[in-house]
């Protein structure tokens, strides 16, 4: 987990400090921060890997369009970080590849 | 960029339109020695080939015109060659699959009808047509998610699938590569035939040829009546879904779901008469998604990330119109709703037939070389007169 993050956080109106976990590691976020700054101040640049070669992305447009800050959200994959606000206590991994479909639903008929 | 030049340009043959149909013979025609340009509309087009769902599809096809089913079948066979041309003159990997695809059925009259519908091709087409009736058991061999409402399938081994963006991008690439000129002039507005060859009229200057091939999609509904042709083109929309990106499950199409190879899930085979409208409605949207999810209950977790509609190119009967203009020798008219099953039939046959005027190709495959007559008359459009 690198330590320093190359984001620089500005002065804003809020002084509130919420903590999420990103990677397993506490990180102090701002209450209208999104998830994918949440990211950035933890010092991670790459929010995901790419499905088809596995190469690291980092988020790219953070207005919803781009689709590369990709993040496991509390255990719901492939959420787009940047349209998530921060809630106190939130869990943020990275989205590694595409996740696998959970097939409970498929039953009904014995195979 | 202004054009400055108004002296008329010039080229063997003019293709009006640089969508999957117009590039695909335009490859052929370049084999065929001869200097080809495209004029395309640009992106005011209403550009189907950026719509489409990608299937290169054989089951079901030509129900009432054998023609239609040998056609569509002589394409899937040539379907490889043309992709590793593609693959071998542009590094571009069009995804091609063609393993079998799956006609799934929600209910036992539905299942019923289509093997009737495919019993009936398979009488009039002789022995060789392949397919199997498949319950719902059998289907889980193929797609274990399957769920507990679908009946069953019916299954053709000939079917198969591909990228059609990537295949609309290698087909561009290899017409210029080889020498092809595409020039995004604008709508064609007038063809005015000539005592030899063709005037057409865009936006940016004049262009003369000696030959001109109609394949504009819809467009050929003004366009063919210029050069003694008639294209009576209907407009057909479907909307698309896409999910977002997940592991690889689903590794056969259906013909109505199908996982790309970058793991997104299409969906689709809507059909509306709207005409020119190619937007998208939530009712119909939530039909694909309903039907969808009843074939595959694991899709109900998944996000949409994007819906378009597009306009398929229809005939009263859906089948294609090949033509050659009587009126005005040199003149052809190639349009049909599939662009990417038959792209590859337009690659061959039909552009043999175009630059040759000879119907019968021999096609060498790693097995064996085959002679294949192209059925041109079953599509000339008199069958729309009344």
């Amino acid at each position: 987990m690198p330590g320093a993050s190359k984001f620089e956080r500005l002065a804003c109106a809020s002084n509130d400090w919420i903590q999420v976990m990103v990677e397993g590691q506490p990180v102090k976020v701002r209450p209208g921060d999104s998830a994918a700054a949440a990211l950035l101040a933890a010092g991670q640049s790459a929010a995901r890997t790419s499905a088809v070669s596995g190469d690291p992305r980092a988020p790219y447009c953070l207005m919803g369009i781009c689709f590369e800050c990709l993040l496991e959200i509390d255990g719901v994959p492939n959420v787009q970080g940047c349209m998530v606000q921060v809630a106190d206590g939130m869990n943020i991994r990275r989205q590694q590849g595409a996740p696998v479909l959970n097939d409970s639903l498929a039953a009904g008929v014995p195979a | 960029m202004q054009a400055t030049s108004h002296a008329a340009r010039t080229a063997d043959l003019c293709l009006v339109g640089g969508g999957l149909v117009g590039l695909a013979v335009g490859l052929g025609l370049q084999r065929n020695g001869l200097k080809v340009t495209i004029l395309d509309e640009g992106d005011i087009a209403l550009r189907a080939s950026r719509g489409n769902f990608g299937l290169v599809w054989v089951q079901g096809k030509g129900d009432t015109l054998p023609d239609y089913a040998s056609i569509t079948r002589h394409s899937a066979r040539l379907w490889p060659q043309l992709a590793q041309r593609l693959q071998e003159g542009t590094g571009i990997d069009i995804e091609l699959q063609q393993r079998g695809g799956l006609y799934l059925c929600l209910s036992e009259q539905e299942l019923s009808a289509r093997e009737t519908l495919l019993l009936q091709m398979q009488q009039q087409v002789g022995d060789d047509y392949p397919f199997q009736r498949l319950d719902l058991k059998q289907v889980r061999e193929f797609i274990p998610q399957a769920g507990p409402e679908v009946a069953g399938a019916t299954w053709c081994p000939e079917d198969g699938h591909l990228n059609p963006l990537r295949l609309l991008r290698a087909l561009t690439e290899l017409f210029v590569r080889q020498g092809g000129q595409i020039q995004n002039s604008g709508r064609v507005s007038r063809i005015t035939p000539l005592t030899r060859g063709f005037r057409l009229a865009t936006p940016q200057g004049d262009w003369h040829c000696d030959k001109v091939v109609l394949s504009a999609g819809l467009g050929n509904r003004e366009l063919a009546p210029q050069v003694g042709l008639s294209a009576p083109l209907i407009p057909n929309r479907g909307q698309v879904l896409i999910t977002e990106r997940v592991q690889p499950f689903l590794h056969y199409p259906t013909g109505h779901v199908r996982q790309t190879g970058e793991g997104t899930v299409q969906i689709g085979d809507s059909k509306e008469d709207v005409g020119f409208d190619s937007g998208t409605t939530t009712e119909v949207m939530a039909q694909i998604a309903a039907r969808a999810t009843r074939m595959f209950p694991l899709l109900r977790d998944l996000r949409m990330v994007r819906a378009w509609g597009a306009l398929r190119i229809m005939t009263a009967d859906g089948y294609p119109i090949y033509q050659a203009s009587t009126q005005h020798p040199g003149a052809y008219l190639v349009t049909c709703h599939s662009g990417v099953t038959l792209g590859a039939l337009h690659e061959g046959p039909v552009a043999d037939w175009i630059a040759t005027g000879d119907l019968n190709t021999n096609t060498n495959t790693n097995t064996n070389t085959n002679s294949y007559r192209f059925p041109l008359e079953a599509f000339h459009a008199r069958r729309f007169e009344i």
